[in-house]
């Protein structure tokens, strides 16, 4: 059995080390080693508290940790890289299952213990929590009661919400947005009968009042996603990300375990930075992504001239076969096609004749933050000439071709042209600047937001209909 | 023309300006007639617009003729039997027959130069490789926006200031190729007897715009003729002619488009939409009345807005703004830092000391985590959300708490807490892995 003293040092160290983990996620390099200082941290963590003070049931122990962690291998071997989104949205959910359950097993030993005190039993039967919760005084209590209650709505709200993101990233639910008549009102309502419960809690009111929040709260999650739509989801796995950090936090205070909190504050905050960025790659306050829907537009939107032109695989490749430098934007569609061992093809065969190709991500491209970098990554395409939106955008204009992948308010230009555009003042890439443009889309349609894109529209823009994987491969064998 | 009847659509080239007669013919019969010269110029009408795609034939065959006549080379060469100085041509009127000239002539090698009115031009000559020759004229030229692309007739001062500047540039000139034409006039006289008398012998002089009387009136159409200096004037108007099978295919790609546009269901029957900018304005007779010349089109030519610039600021309103920028940024750390103080002390006074202790480790907590966050690169937001989705997995210390419990209960949603949180902790940390090691550098 380990000492308090020495768990704590355990504690301390695990904290280092995750810090040092999120730290090292600064470059591609220093990345490989920072999963296996997370890992490490982990592993110690797991086995101070294990074989720590107050911890019995040994067995069940090692039987849910060995089902968990076969469990868990299964998933992260069969996962593919397009199925990132649903995975990240899944382990959410679970985060928030956990803290509602741990919130409720407080609220349980509370009652065991008050039990015991009042009936003057045996106090040294209590194990580990139960200890704690007996030197607790008034005061003590009630806060306690209101961080048990934080942890399981935060909880209860994270775990619904990411069954719904994960069934709309999955493509199980529409990924259009819906809302109950009522709206936000009836969030909001729900919020205050939250609170309302919360007092009666702090109050002395028994188990019933922790199971209603329980289920309001999962109300509230699911009809707040289920207010999202589909372009919007970047923003909601990383807010997700950040609830099921904040869980772990409060957690973490009803628990009085210092490395609870330390490791939620950080997921925490990590998820808030995520969900900044990506509102700001958006132009949107993160309030107007959350309550969903664009915000308001202050007249008709610009009328867009001229016709889209088709073209075929024959003309993309003599205008790929005499560029000097090809910029691809992939976006979702991208991944929807599974197109991107095509892409790495393409981009291997041009670059094998000299050409300088790179790739220009857009910060929401994708359904999740970083997405498509890990699927070139996976397509094998090397790192270093996958840029971001602000180290390319000014190379546009010296480009000879831009082939556009499944993505489309990214490259929109009404957002820079057209104030009265829902996408006004969105950062966008600038591919219209190039000498040539193919748009590798489906077909005439707006896509998700459904705006209409002028850039399909422009003179020097070609449309090159059809699913990604299968046009690129009928363009692949034309290209030498 | 006299066979058409109420049913029938006519597509022709068919200069309604001069053939009043026929269009008259065309009204008695109720016919409809769409003249392919009277498609306007807007970006949408672009590929049936056989104006420009015949312009683009004449352009290329003008340079190919004065070739034909020329008597050296276009390019400079340095051989060992001599040196040859390159041919300098020059091209009066940069529209679409202008710079298919232009771009002929400069892929030839000869040292190009090229004059329009309209002054935003320049860019398409210079982009052509050509070298757009200036006039020392200050008054603003109307922009060819508002006339449907088409050059205004100018005023008679810069009428002057340009032939000036012919006759300045004439005597070093080997070819002169004129295509300036103003829609329903004459062509303007731009090359002077006296310009060709200063040309060398040998000098070519391709006139375009012949049809409608030349841009040099020495020519006579349809002819080649040489002046008494040996500077030989072609007046050809059948360039397009000269070039049959592709001014064919372009023309009938032209026709073919024309007809996709006539008939929108694509069943065959023509849909005569006079709401339609296009149809509106090339439709000349329509259900026996004459509808020429069209209305202005709806949508102008080519968006030559005057570029807005940005307002430049100076050093100090620049020092200015950084400075109240600053001052603002200051004013709202202040302001939160007042805020949040004065809610820890708010907190600080009512929980009890067990409470804050755990607090001060939750916020310093949230500030590192803040720092580290922010130097994470873009490209790994994937792996980062899958890690901390590992690291969140951290609560199972808290389930791993609460199972010693004797409470069934509690020991039952402690147990299935273990078990989903190593799910995570597992398959996130793994599939965080498995994402990194595939970042390679090329």
């Amino acid at each position: 059995m380990l000492s308090t003293g020495i768990t704590s040092a355990a504690y301390i160290a695990a904290a280092v080390l995750f810090i040092l983990s999120l730290g090292g996620l600064s470059n591609q390099e220093s990345a490989k080693r920072a999963v296996w200082y997370g890992i490490v941290g982990m592993a110690l963590a797991m086995f101070a508290t294990v074989f720590g003070p107050g911890v019995g049931n040994y067995i069940v122990i090692a039987l849910m940790v060995c089902i968990g962690a076969y469990l868990g291998m299964v998933v992260a071997r069969r996962v593919e890289m397009t199925e990132m989104p649903q995975l990240v949205a899944a382990l959410h959910s679970f985060v928030g299952l956990a803290a509602v359950f741990i919130g409720l097993n407080a609220d349980f030993e509370l009652a065991n213990v008050r039990q015991l005190l009042t009936s003057g039993g045996d106090l040294d039967t209590l194990t580990g929590f139960g200890k704690k919760l007996a030197d607790k005084d008034a005061v003590e209590i009630a806060i306690l009661k209101i961080e048990v209650f934080l942890g399981v709505f935060i909880g209860a709200v994270t775990f619904t919400g990411s069954v719904v993101a994960f069934g709309k990233l999955a493509g199980k639910l529409s990924g259009t947005p819906f809302k109950l008549p009522g709206g936000h009102a009836l969030n909001a309502i729900a919020l205050l009968a939250c609170i309302a419960l919360m007092v009666l809690y702090a109050g002395g009111a028994g188990v019933w009042t922790m199971i209603t929040v329980i289920v309001i709260a999962g109300f509230i999650g699911w009809h707040l996603i289920m207010g999202i739509g589909g372009a919007d989801m970047p923003v909601v796995v990383s807010m997700l990300n950040s609830y099921s950090g904040w869980a772990a936090a409060a957690i973490g205070f009803t628990l009085g375990n210092d490395l609870l909190i330390v490791v939620g504050a950080l997921v925490g905050s990590s998820g808030a930075i995520l969900s900044y960025i990506m509102c700001k790659a958006m132009n949107r306050n993160f309030v107007s992504v959350i309550l969903g829907g664009f915000g308001g537009t202050k007249g008709p939107q610009m009328a867009v001239e001229g016709e889209q032109i088709a073209i075929e695989a024959d003309g993309v490749a003599s205008a790929l076969n005499e560029a000097d430098s090809v910029v691809i934007i992939p976006g979702y569609g991208m991944a929807v096609a599974q197109a991107q061992q095509s892409v790495s093809e393409l981009v291997r065969k041009l670059r094998a004749q000299g050409k300088q190709v790179r790739f220009a991500i857009h910060p929401v491209a994708g359904r999740l933050p970083g997405h498509m970098n890990v699927l070139l990554a996976e397509a094998r395409v090397p790192y270093d000439i996958v840029m971001e939106m602000d180290e390319i955008n000014d190379d546009f204009p010296n480009t000879d071709v831009a082939i556009v992948i499944g993505s489309n308010d990214i490259v929109n230009p009404a957002a820079q042209e057209d104030p009265n555009s829902p996408i006004a003042g969105m950062p966008v890439l600038e591919c219209w600047k190039a000498k040539h443009v193919f748009v590798s889309k489906r077909g005439q349609g707006t896509g998700y937001s459904g705006i209409e894109n002028p850039l399909f529209y422009k003179e020097n823009t070609r449309m090159f209909y059809g699913d990604a994987k299968a046009s690129l491969d009928k363009l692949l064998p034309m290209i030498d | 023309m006299k066979r058409l009847s109420a049913s029938k659509t006519l597509i022709s080239f068919f200069y309604p300006g001069a053939n009043t007669a026929l269009m008259e013919l065309a009204q008695s019969k109720g016919a409809s007639v769409i003249a392919m010269d009277m498609v306007p110029r807007i970006s949408r009408a672009q590929k049936m617009d056989a104006l420009s795609s015949m312009a683009n034939i004449a352009g290329y065959r003008a340079v190919i003729e004065a070739g034909n006549n020329f008597g050296r080379f276009f390019t400079g060469q340095v051989t060992a039997a001599g040196k040859v100085p390159p041919a300098k041509v020059l091209v009066v009127g940069a529209g679409v027959a202008g710079l298919a000239a232009i771009g002929t002539s400069t892929s030839l090698g000869a040292i190009t130069y090229a004059f329009d009115v309209r002054p935003e031009v320049a860019e398409q000559v210079e982009s052509m490789g050509a070298e757009f020759v200036f006039l020392d004229f200050s008054d603003e030229q109307a922009d060819g926006a508002a006339t449907g692309g088409y050059a205004p007739v100018s005023s008679p001062e810069f009428a002057a200031a340009q032939l000036a500047k012919f006759r300045e540039i004439a005597p070093d000139m080997d070819i002169v190729i004129t295509t300036a034409l103003i829609p329903n006039r004459d062509a303007p006289e731009l090359w002077t007897a006296d310009m060709v008398a200063s040309m060398k012998s040998g000098s070519v002089i391709i006139d375009l715009a012949a049809e409608k009387g030349g841009n040099c009136k020495l020519m006579v159409m349809d002819e080649r003729i040489v002046t008494d200096n040996g500077v030989i004037i072609i007046g050809y108007t059948d360039f397009p002619s000269r070039m049959a099978a592709q001014a064919s295919t372009l023309y009938s790609n032209n026709i073919r488009h024309m007809i996709a546009d006539l008939t929108p269901e694509k069943d065959g029957l023509i849909v005569h939409d006079m709401e339609d900018d296009v149809i509106r304005g090339a439709t000349i007779a329509h259900a026996g009345e004459i509808t020429f010349p069209p209305p202005p089109p709806k949508i102008q030519a080519i968006a030559a807005k005057p570029k807005e610039s940005a307002p430049v600021l100076t050093p100090q309103e620049v020092k200015a703004n950084e400075a109240a920028a600053y001052r603002k940024t200051t004013r709202q750390q202040y302001g939160m830092l007042a805020v949040g103080g004065a809610l820890m002390l708010l907190l600080g006074a009512y929980a009890p000391a067990s409470f804050m202790q755990h607090f001060i480790v939750f916020a310093l907590a949230c500030f590192i985590g803040f720092q580290v966050i922010w130097g994470v690169a873009h490209a790994l937001h994937t792996p980062l959300m899958a890690i901390t989705n590992a690291i969140s997995g951290i609560v199972v210390v808290g389930a791993l708490l609460q199972i010693g419990s004797g409470n069934f209960l509690v020991w039952l949603l402690a147990g299935l807490s273990v078990l989903i949180a190593t799910i995570n902790i597992v398959g996130g940390f793994m599939v965080t892995r498995r994402m990194l090691a595939m970042f390679q550098k090329s």
